[in-house]
């Protein structure tokens, strides 16, 4: 499946079928820190993704100190 | 996963709430922790005047979004910073949410009204543009709550960015910063009340409260706090909270509850013995105040004795 990732935007592909904690997991992203948007909508990390599916990984931690 | 409330697919698990949500009760979750947040610390009362704090990112647009809903009388205020594409894109988001809803969005520009951005400032000044950044915002907000007849400025430092600072507060053992930090700074002459309604929501959350209400936000970083130390701080907290859910939560929550009290007579009095600025007439404690030294510094401000521009509202 293609996953977007943000800041920077880039690509990667990834064998599905897999669970979102699972693909978190591979790419070592802590879940805290990220939404993970399948299509339009949000899924949780139980949720399982097919490999035809559209999922952006969108980082969720922002802020300068001020 | 199944929503908490009603059983139907969850779109969001909150790990510290051992809950997952569907989207219509999601928002009732966030809508009820930021009545909690403002009925808690007495934040805004009926009838008054609110300014949001308005960049474009998810914070402050869902903090609009939620102020608004809970039918709360607000305007926003958008600070334009100079960053290049950032401050393009974000200017565009705070817009673009008060075009389509009918909302009133005030708009400072710092190159424009203040001859210097934030960049520039940073370089002039070979500090942190973090700090040019957030005092001009603070400078910058008050006024324009104070010039407009605002009550109160609300802005959308979330649970995430309280706990950050406070990790750094006590990693240094900041007293006086610790005695003031809280959810409300209250009103004295020459500052508006300073509000944090969402005190009880982390930012995975505001970002998924965009995502379930439609808000199109900035989600790009701003490409000057890369780095900082604020951000290594939160990456800290979330190794933990992935560990042990709750952490954050508990150690914010449990400050303002029991341990903020114990700092409250350390606290920083910036605000005693005041005296106008020669330049803008602020409140200070010196001559000229840090925002007017920032200035002349980035070399917007001559020693004129007054300001070398006259500054109106855009809206």
């Amino acid at each position: 499946m293609k996953i977007v990732l943000r800041n920077p935007r880039r690509e990667v592909e990834v064998q599905g079928p897999v669970t979102v904690s699972r693909l978190l997991e591979r790419l070592e992203l802590n879940p805290e820190s990220v939404l993970v948007i399948r299509g339009d909508t949000l899924v949780t990390r139980d949720a399982r993704l097919a490999d035809t599916d559209d999922v952006e990984i969108r980082p969720v931690i922002s802020g300068g100190a001020a | 996963m199944k929503c908490r409330v009603c059983r139907e697919p969850a779109v969001i698990d909150v790990r510290r709430h051992n809950a997952g949500f569907c989207g219509e009760h999601f928002v009732r979750h966030c809508r009820e922790q930021v009545r909690r947040a403002v009925d808690e610390h007495s934040m805004i009362e009926p009838g008054e005047r609110v300014l949001v704090a308005v960049s474009g990112g998810k914070d402050s647009l869902a903090l609009w979004d939620l102020l608004v809903e809970a039918g709360y009388d607000t305007d926003g205020l958008y600070l334009g910073l100079g960053i290049g594409e950032y401050s393009d894109h974000s200017g565009a988001a705070a817009r673009a949410y008060a075009g389509a809803r009918g909302l009133k969005l005030h708009e400072v520009d710092l190159a424009a009204d203040y001859g210097y951005d934030v960049p520039g400032a940073a370089a002039a000044t070979r500090r942190p543009p973090c700090g040019a950044c957030g005092l001009s915002k603070r400078h910058l907000f008050n006024q324009v709550a104070l010039e407009r007849g605002y009550d109160v400025v609300a802005t959308g430092h979330n649970l995430d960015d309280e706990a950050a600072v406070l990790l750094g507060n006590v990693l240094r053992w900041e007293a006086g910063y610790l005695g003031r930090q809280h959810p409300v700074l209250p009103a004295r002459p020459g500052f508006a009340r300073k509000v944090k309604p969402l005190v009880r929501l982390g930012e995975r959350e505001m970002a998924a409260y965009c995502v379930v209400r439609g808000i199109d936000y900035i989600v790009e970083e701003c490409p000057m706090a890369e780095g900082n130390r604020h951000l290594a701080y939160k990456e800290a907290l979330n190794a933990l909270e992935d560990r042990s859910p709750g952490t954050k939560a508990a150690f914010l929550l449990g400050f303002l509850e029991r341990g903020h009290e114990r700092f409250a007579g350390d606290a920083v009095e910036e605000r005693e013995d005041l005296g106008a600025c020669t330049e803008c007439g602020s409140p200070t404690t010196g001559d000229v105040c840090a925002f007017c030294r920032l200035r002349e510094r980035a070399g917007a401000l001559h020693s004129s004795g007054a300001p070398d521009v006259t500054v109106e509202l855009r809206r």
